[in-house]
Order: structure tokens, then sequence, then C-alpha cells
């Protein structure tokens, strides 16, 4: 396995999700001789994982199973191990797009954080585009680096351990884009443009509060900056379910002139709607909206530096 | 070559030559390239009101009337001047609030100062374009959409992609731009051809094309059930595939020139591409002459022609049945006019299990059905029924809010992760399979019942 090639067959090191159902899942290191305890039971790496498919089911001790997933950059991004707060596969996926990504793109991102949105990116640049990614603390920069070895993409990627705000990113004149997820990302806006490539590319940065956005962009307006545009953008998940709704009774229901009435008003070609007037309900199909959700991650700025 | 552009019309020659990016001010009849920073025209009149109590609507505030500003326009006197006159000749300009002020000249200068900046063609450039001018053709599909598409997908260089779509080839194009020309795409088309007028927007190198198949969704049960084979085909649909093809591309080529009218970024590469056309329809023409110079040699070559390209196309179909039924796709993308469910059953058949599909849909209740369905054959995880709310914000200096209008409905998102079959389930695909070897003619008949 690797994060930008998908393998068939799960191998010692490999990075794998076991998927325990319904959105419940963990990312486990696979070793030899190592076991893992799940609410299933426990699942022993070298008989249970290694030379099986991704994608196969694994029974557990207790007689319980768990499914294999190969790892995807969105699926790291559910499971993740957080150091900081963590860009999510919405937010990723817009920014991908609108910073004009695609294999062989040179990108500038700051600050790592915990590798969500860094992930992500290497996938899109593969394999011949490079991610330079800033982090000034340590650990983090640290730590990164250890994971981007672990997934074999450290050849895609290169962390830097300074503050982008005062000293950049070590890199002039090569990046296609630059992504900021800092506090202070006008303070940032300056480096940028000169990581930039002469010829020009694009900019996002990524700021929770409005007056950092006000700020953001009256740095890229003087430094010449075109295009600057913000936008948020919003999941709504629906759950699917089956939905019955108790018929009034008013009165006429023991009738059974008035009952053939309501039922022939409804057309049973209307496939997801049915009328079941023993019971006194009418079922349909519906997505219905989580009881909550998130209503807001951070206003996303693009700009085009030409 | 003339192209019509928000009621302009103009010559691109003079923007060959130029970085992307650049832009232009559009004289009579030509493209002119001025600097591109035009020095703010100083709004000198630093003198404003602090609120509208005073302003009263009485349609004289204006002093210049519509035949005075027609006559500066016939003159050619520039845009900003004209602009300049407009506002020493509004009465209540100097009454106006300093953000009141902006906002007219904002507005006259996007009304007189003709300005077009020419921008290399992307998806981000293309979707947001489509979505905007011609969402009918791309089934809504706003760009959030698409990009979320792309993301849950996983797709990336060195895939096998499947792609079902019918939004003129701008989704295609968007994996096309993700993959960068490494690993193979398979795109299913209906009915005679597929769609691409929306692909060659993109401006993509000619290898790019070398990894990119098409299979006809009609042949896709036979594939399934082993009965297929190229002598099915038979010559007919062989013609009209050809026929369909060459109607494409002129639908191609009025595609394109329909959007260098629409467009708002003209982009170079369709220009490019444009030009390549004509290329080819003046080699097609010289051509053509041979041929009348010998027209019998030139009927024979004719024929051998046709011959060769339906047996070069027979050869692609069954490369592509091949690379099908390995069965091991990396992912399946569907974003089609069609019901989603059929599809989305049948084409799953060919993707490998742990990798990721997204269907897309303009409405959410077949979504539901498809969910259903889902559940019910297994072989798939972490099923997820979605929607993006995209919102633009106007962001200046004490004037920050959420745009007043924005965009209804980008569709609905169906995605998850496919896993092996169940060992029970396994069984019943199994006495389906048994089903399956019973007389293709009978079976196709049920199936067409099914239609």
């Amino acid at each position: 396995m690797s994060f930008v090639e998908y393998g068939d067959t799960i191998k010692d090191g490999d990075t794998a999700i076991v998927f325990l159902g319904h959105e419940s899942m963990f990312p486990v290191k696979v070793q030899h001789g190592t076991v893992t305890q799940t609410k299933y039971g426990v699942i022993r790496h070298s008989t249970d994982l290694i030379g099986k498919k991704y994608g196969s089911k694994v029974t557990c001790s207790k007689g319980g199973w768990v499914f294999i997933l190969h790892p995807t950059p969105e699926l790291w991004t559910m499971n993740l191990p957080h150091r900081t707060q963590i860009l999510y596969s919405t937010d990723i996926s817009i920014i991908t797009m609108m910073l004009e990504l695609k294999p062989g793109s040179i990108v500038c991102e700051s600050g790592t954080g915990s590798g969500s949105l860094s992930h992500a990116l290497i996938r899109t640049v593969a394999p011949t585009g490079h991610l330079y990614t800033v982090e000034f603390h340590q650990q983090r920069a640290e730590k990164a680096r250890e994971e981007f070895r672990e997934h074999e993409v450290e050849h895609l990627v290169t962390v830097t351990n300074q503050d982008v705000c005062k000293n950049g990113f070590g890199v002039s004149n090569i990046a296609d884009a630059v992504f900021l997820d800092i506090p202070s990302p006008w303070e940032a806006i300056g480096h940028a443009k000169s990581a930039l490539k002469a010829e020009g590319g694009r900019i996002c940065s990524f700021s929770p509060c409005i007056e950092q956005v006000q700020r953001t962009c009256l740095a890229m307006e003087e430094c010449g900056f075109t295009e600057i545009n913000t936008l948020e953008i919003l999941l709504r998940v629906y759950n699917v379910r089956t939905i019955s709704l108790q018929i009034p009774d008013l009165g006429k229901a023991t009738e059974d002139n008035s009952s053939t009435g309501f039922d022939s008003s409804n057309p049973s070609s209307q496939g997801s709607l049915c009328t079941n007037l023993q019971q006194g309900t009418a079922q349909f199909k519906s997505g219905v909206p989580l009881r909550e959700m998130v209503g807001h991650t951070g206003y996303l700025t693009f700009a085009t530096k030409s | 070559r003339k192209i019509i552009f928000e009621k302009q019309w103009f010559y691109l020659d003079n923007a060959i030559g130029h970085v992307y990016g650049t832009t232009f001010e559009v004289t009579s009849g030509g493209s002119l390239q001025p600097k591109k920073e035009v020095e703010e025209a100083t709004t000198e009149t630093k003198g404003a009101g602090t609120d509208n109590r005073n302003i009263v609507d009485d349609g004289k505030s204006q002093k210049l009337t519509h035949d005075d500003i027609k006559a500066l326009k016939d003159k050619g006197i520039k845009g900003q001047e004209i602009v300049q006159q407009l506002i020493e000749n509004s009465t209540t300009f100097r009454d106006k609030t300093e953000f009141a002020q902006d906002k007219y000249i904002k507005k006259k200068k996007k009304k007189y100062e003709a300005l077009i900046t020419i921008v290399k063609p992307s998806t981000r450039i293309l979707a947001t374009m489509y979505h905007a001018r011609e969402p009918g053709k791309i089934n809504h599909l706003r760009y959030d959409s698409l990009a979320q598409m792309l993301t849950l997908g996983n797709v990336h260089a060195g895939s096998k992609m499947l792609v079902m779509e019918t939004c003129a080839g701008l989704v295609l194009g968007a994996v096309m731009e993700r993959m960068g020309g490494y690993g193979t795409i398979i795109q299913m088309y209906p009915g005679g051809g597929p769609l691409r007028a929306a692909t060659s927007c993109f401006g993509f190198p000619k290898h790019f094309f070398d990894t990119l198949h098409e299979f006809p969704l009609s042949k896709v049960e036979s594939l399934l059930s082993g009965t297929f084979s190229t002598e099915v085909l038979p010559s007919e649909p062989e013609g009209s595939t050809l026929v369909e093809e060459e109607s494409n591309g002129l639908s191609d080529e009025k595609q394109t020139s329909l959007q260098e009218t629409e467009e708002e970024p003209t982009t170079e590469a369709s220009m490019e591409v444009s030009q390549a056309e004509e290329q080819e329809t003046m080699d097609l023409s010289t051509e053509d002459v041979e041929f009348k110079e010998s027209k019998e040699k030139g009927m024979k070559e004719n024929v051998q022609e046709k011959q060769r390209k339906q047996w070069e196309r027979r050869k692609k179909l069954i490369e592509t049945a091949a690379l099908l039924r390995e069965k091991n796709s990396d992912g399946l993308i569907i974003a089609s006019k069609f019901h989603p469910t059929p599809l989305l059953l049948a084409l799953l058949e060919f993707v490998a299990p742990s990798r990721p599909f997204v269907v897309y849909c303009q409405y959410k209740e077949p979504l539901l059905e498809c969910y259903t369905k889902l559940r019910e054959r297994g072989g798939v995880v972490n099923l997820k029924l979605s929607e993006t709310w995209l919102r633009n914000y106007q962001v200046l200096p004490d004037r920050s809010h959420p745009k007043l209008t924005m965009s209804g409905g980008g569709g609905y998102l169906l995605s998850g992760i496919t896993v092996v079959l169940d060992k029970g389930r396994a069984d019943s695909t199994h006495s389906e399979a048994l089903k399956m070897e019973e007389p293709a003619a009978k079976r196709c008949r049920v199936q067409d019942l099914h239609c």
C-alpha cells in the first residue's frame, strides 16, 4: 500500500483502516506478531491481515467481523491522531480544486498541523509534484515527518521547522499554489507571493474569523493579488430513513368508502409513498438531516498572482 | 476569427504571445493590450455625504441625456472618460456616502469600460463557467459538488477509473486533469458515442487521450453475463457511431464558439482547439480535392478507410472490454441524467474491493432508492448521502457580509467504499451467475421488459 498508489493485498508495515461498522473505524499499523483488540475480539496481524486482500471481511476471535480498508487521505482524515484542529474533506476538496492542483503541481503549505490536508495534497500532486510544508512547532514537525515516512510518501514532501511569518517557506519562485492555515495569515502573504512562480499561481487562506479574512484580503490586495474571492462551504449529511406518519382520525376512518377514497387519491405509482390503512399510517423514504451539523469551519479566501 | 462576447465583438490575434491573466480592452474590432494596473482614476471628489436623508429620486440627477451619452460613445471616447463625465454631471454624487460613490463608480465602470481577461482553462474555471452559463448541460452539477466527487472518489495519478457522465465531458475532463495522464480512464457512454465538448476546452496534451478508453453502456449487460463479443456488434451501429462522432465533432466546434461568445474568461486553449479544428477541416478539404482528382481510386480508398476505422474501433472496443473484465477498477464516478440505481448496480461489478465510488444526482429521491438497493445488495460500506452548501462573501473594509444571492442547490452525492461480497451473498450471486448462463436472447428480453 501507499497513500498515493493502490495495492491489492495487505503487507507487513502497511497502515490499514479497520472498519467496525457505522462510522466507527480506526487505523492500524500492520506488523507480524502483533494483535489488535476490537470490541468484536482480537485481530492477529500475521494470520488475519497479512496477505489478505484489502476490502476483505476479517472474523475476530469472538465471532464478530470487521472490514479492512485500503488507506486513502479521506479515511486518514477521519481517523488520524489529532495534534491540532484539522481540515476535513469538504474544505479540502474545494481547496484542491480552487488551487487548481494536479499531478506535477508544486505546493507550499503552512502550518502542517496534524497533516490532514498534507496527505490530500500529496495524493493530488503525486507522482511528479512536491509539497513544501512549514510547521513552527518542532514536535509536530517531527511527528509529521515520521508519518510521511510510514506512509511511504516522504519523497513527495519536505517538512521545514520554522516560522512562516518571519522566515517564509524556504523556497522561492517555484510554487504553483500556496495554502495558509495560520492565526495571522496576513503576515505571510508577502512570503507566499515570493514562493509562487514568477508567472503566477493561486493562493488560499483558511481563517475561522471574519476579522482575519478582512486583514488577509487587504494584505492580498496590497501585494497585487487579483481575483480575490472569499467563500464558505458546508456539508449536509442525510440519514436515509423509512418514516411512517399516522393518518389522523377525522371520524371517517371506519367507513370503508372514505378509506378507499383516500387510497385512490394517493396513486400507488408514487413508489416512495405507500399507505397502510389497517394501521392508519402512511410510509415514505426520506433523507433526514442529522440532528446536529457542522455550522462553520472557516472562511476560505482565494486569490491569483499573475 | 471573429468572436462575440458579452455584446462585444473582437479578434483574438492580438492576444497571442501574452501571459495568461493579461487584461485587454476592446476597441472597435480588435483586442488591445492596456496596462495591467489601470492607475485608479483617483476620485479627487473627496466630498461625501453621511446619509441619504436629503437625496430625492427625481430622475433628474444625471444632467447628461441619453443622446449625449450615445454621442460620447460614438465618438469612440475611452470608457474611463465617459465614467468621469457621468460623475461630474451627477448632481447627487457629492451628497452620496463614500460607499455609495464607490458603488456608483463600480457600476458605471462595468458598463463602459469593457475589459477582458484571458485565463488558462482549468477545472475551476470551466466548472464555474458551465454552472453559471449552461447548468442544464451538466445536470446542474455545481462546482463544489464536482470538487467533492473528485476528493471522495480519491481520483489521482495511476488509478484505473470508471466514469459514466452526461455532463458534456466536464466530469471526464476534471478526472483527466487530476490524473495528469497517468493511469487509465474508461468512459461508459450512452447512445452512439461519448460527448466531450467540455473536455476539449481543457486543452489537454495528446498523450492524455492515449489513456482514455470508451465503452458503450448498451454492451454492459452482455459483458457482465459473458455473452459479449465483437461479432455481436453489427456493422450498422458502428456506422452510426461514426456519424454520431462526426456530428459530435461539429457540435464540439459549435460548443467552443458558443463558449467563446459567452464565457467570461475567454480561454486561450479553446481558441487553440478551434484553430486546430480549423486546420483539421482544412486538411480534410484538401484530401477531398485529392479524392476528386482520382475518383475511382478515391472511392476504393474511402471504403478502405472506413473499414480500417471500423476495424480500429473494434480493436479498441475489445481492449476496453478486456480492461473491464479484469473487474479491478480503482473507482467509479457517475454523474448522468439517467436513473442512478441500475447504473450503479451494474457498474459496481467492475470495481475492485476497498475502492471508493461516488454518484451524483440532481435530485435526492433517486439516491434514497439507490441507498436502499445497495444495502440490500451488500458489498459496500460507509455509505453516505450528502449535499454541500456554498456561500460567497463580499469582503470590503466595513462592508463585509455574505453575498446577496447564493445558489439554491448543487445536487446530491451518494458515496461509499466497496468491500468483498459476503459469502452468503456470494452464493446468491453465484445462483444469479447460473441464471446468467441461460440463453442470452431470453435474458435480453427479460432485461428489455425491465427497462
